[in-house]
């Protein structure tokens, strides 16, 4: 009986080493890769200059005169961000308004489906479609001569990241107690109202936690875009080839060696603070939601 | 009960990891002098290559062929550039240097250049265009932003869209340096590879890209240069003038190891040309 027990007592003990290691083991990684950036990426930031390197509108890695400016890769990250999150978050919160309180049961699970598809949706993919329909579209459309610039870029990361913001935001929105909405429609405000006036406020702090998360998810994406902004290292502008930060250090990384090898490191620091920035703002938010 | 068995099963996980990479290093070590018995070559050693990188897809079927056929032997391979590479083997920090352009007068008082490949670049257009001849001159003036329109040349009225290569493509390099347009090319479009460039102009009939010829494909139409069609026949007789040679440099008076002349006389030989060929250049004629 002793001898079983304490058997019983060693496993436990065991057991609990290998989750400690497995539950440490995410935290490892980020420590590596943080560490690992820095490492690679400030070396060529001292050498440019910070300066030079963040408000640089130039960006020529291999001419005779390399010049290595990435403000352009910055503003068009954020511009191609924002744009996307214009003009999908209020579709993505009205999506999840539709799901969450008007559709019937069966309308909402087939929405769901659908949204869950499409967050599954590989990339790549994302970016062949854009590339084959939403370039010639745009180009059509708006009369270019060339339709892979910041425009269609932004088209493509929307869809991107509607699936974030639609799940969270309904998950926000189901979490709203239905006493609210009872009261609001009992004092004889319209569904309208409710909705806008009672529900979404009561949501808000998880309604803006997936807006952050579709931030992330758009400043992080590289492969879709890539596909469909042209990528010429030009200062942005709706109608012109733009190129983003992710797609900068994914472009050149194949053949880079020297300096330019160790500035798309930098880069990479770069868009690893944005990313840094993004998850310590959404901590925030869903901090104060729990207060 | 339960836990028993999470912890049997997750034992045995991590036991088969370490098995997994155990495995991996016997096998390595074990399995790669074994072939050496039934293969013709005795040949065993390194072969040191470096330079251009233009050269890598060449180099890289070439290697692999005769790595194959010799598995003692090892070829490695350093993209560091054309100019890069003629200096390292001048130096003897390499067995052969490799280089996407010709040894100049200088750098050929010491080094001997054998070509191993040529390079074949097409200019492609949209089968829509009217436009089926231009001359570099023509090429060079639309990519560096000089003419705009395609009714300058000849064509419809539409503006010009240049589909170019990103900045670190061999593709890329071999274009600017024939047509003269280093670091001067406004480029609508810089793509990442080869079939991107091919999709683009496909689908714009105002677009002009270049690719490799081994690569076009009938949804774009690759025009005349000069004059003359490419084709490998053009390219083999020099009269198509959108082509560079692949060289292969090494140094005059100064034996190569035997391993390095062993990989030297297979790249250089007739068998080498279907891996050129599946790297997308173009073999030479002997």
């Amino acid at each position: 009986m002793k001898n079983t027990l304490t058997r019983k007592k060693t496993l436990e003990n065991m057991m609990n080493l290998i989750f400690t290691i497995c539950g440490f083991i995410s935290v490892a990684f980020v420590i590596v890769i943080t560490v690992f950036l820095i490492i690679s990426g400030a070396p060529a930031i001292g050498e440019i200059g910070i300066f030079k390197f963040l408000f640089g509108k130039v960006w020529s890695s291999t001419s005779a005169n390399p010049s290595y400016g990435i403000l352009p890769f910055i503003l068009t990250s954020v511009y191609g961000t924002l744009g996307a999150v214009v003009i999908g978050v209020p579709i993505g919160i009205l999506c999840a308004v539709y799901i969450s309180k008007i559709a019937r049961k069966k309308e909402s699970a087939i929405i769901r489906s659908a949204v869950e598809l499409l967050s599954g949706i590989p990339s790549v993919i994302y970016g062949l479609v854009g590339m084959i329909i939403i370039v010639p579209f745009v180009r059509e459309a708006f009369d270019l001569p060339d339709g892979a610039n910041l425009f269609s870029a932004i088209i493509v990361l929307t869809i991107m990241i509607l699936p974030s913001v639609i799940s969270v935001s309904e998950t926000a929105l189901n979490a709203v107690p239905k006493e609210y909405e009872e009261a609001s429609l009992a004092l004889g405000a319209t569904k309208t109202e409710t909705v806008f006036k009672v529900s979404v406020p009561a949501a808000k702090s998880g309604i803006l936690a997936s807006v952050v998360l579709g931030i992330g998810r758009a400043i992080g994406e590289a492969m879709a875009v890539m596909m469909v902004s042209g990528n010429v290292p030009n200062m942005p502008s709706l109608f012109s080839s733009v190129r983003f930060l992710t797609t900068a250090v994914a472009s050149e990384m194949s053949y880079a060696s020297g300096l330019q090898r160790e500035a798309l490191f930098s880069i990479a620091l770069v868009l690893f603070v944005f990313i840094l920035i993004i998850n310590l703002f959404l901590n925030l938010v869903v901090k104060r939601k729990e207060h | 009960m339960k836990k028993i068995i999470i912890s049997i099963t997750s034992l045995l996980l991590m036991a088969s990891l370490c098995a997994g990479c155990q495995d991996s290093t016997e096998t390595t070590n074990t399995e790669s002098p074994t072939p050496s018995a039934n293969t013709s070559s005795s040949a065993s050693g390194t072969v040191s290559t470096d330079g251009s990188t233009s050269m890598e897809q060449v180099i890289g079927f070439l290697s692999e062929a005769y790595m194959e056929d010799n598995p003692n032997v090892k070829v490695t391979y350093n993209p560091t550039g054309s100019g890069a590479g003629i200096q390292a083997v001048s130096e003897g920090r390499c067995d052969i240097g490799l280089s996407s352009r010709d040894l100049n007068d200088e750098e050929a008082q010491t080094l001997d250049g054998t070509v191993v490949a040529i390079d074949g670049i097409a200019i492609i257009l949209n089968p829509e265009n009217p436009i089926n001849d231009l001359s570099i001159q023509q090429i060079a003036d639309i990519y560096t932003g000089q003419i705009t329109n395609w009714n300058e040349i000849g064509g419809n009225d539409a503006p010009i869209v240049c589909i170019g290569r990103e900045a670190a493509s061999g593709t890329r390099d071999g274009f600017e340096s024939i047509t003269g347009t280093e670091d001067n090319c406004v480029y609508s479009q810089e793509l990442t590879s080869t079939g991107d460039v091919v999709q683009t102009v496909s689908s714009n009939p105002n677009a002009i890209g270049y690719a490799s010829l081994a690569s076009v494909k009938d949804t774009v139409k690759a025009i005349n240069v000069e004059g003359v069609s490419p084709s490998t026949e053009t390219i083999q007789d020099g009269t198509y003038k959108l082509q560079r040679d692949f060289v292969l440099v090494t140094k005059k008076g100064t034996a190569l190891s035997a391993t390095a002349q062993d990989f030297f006389d297979f790249a250089t030989s007739p068998a080498a040309d279907e891996w050129i060929e599946s790297a997308g250049a173009i073999p030479v004629v002997r």
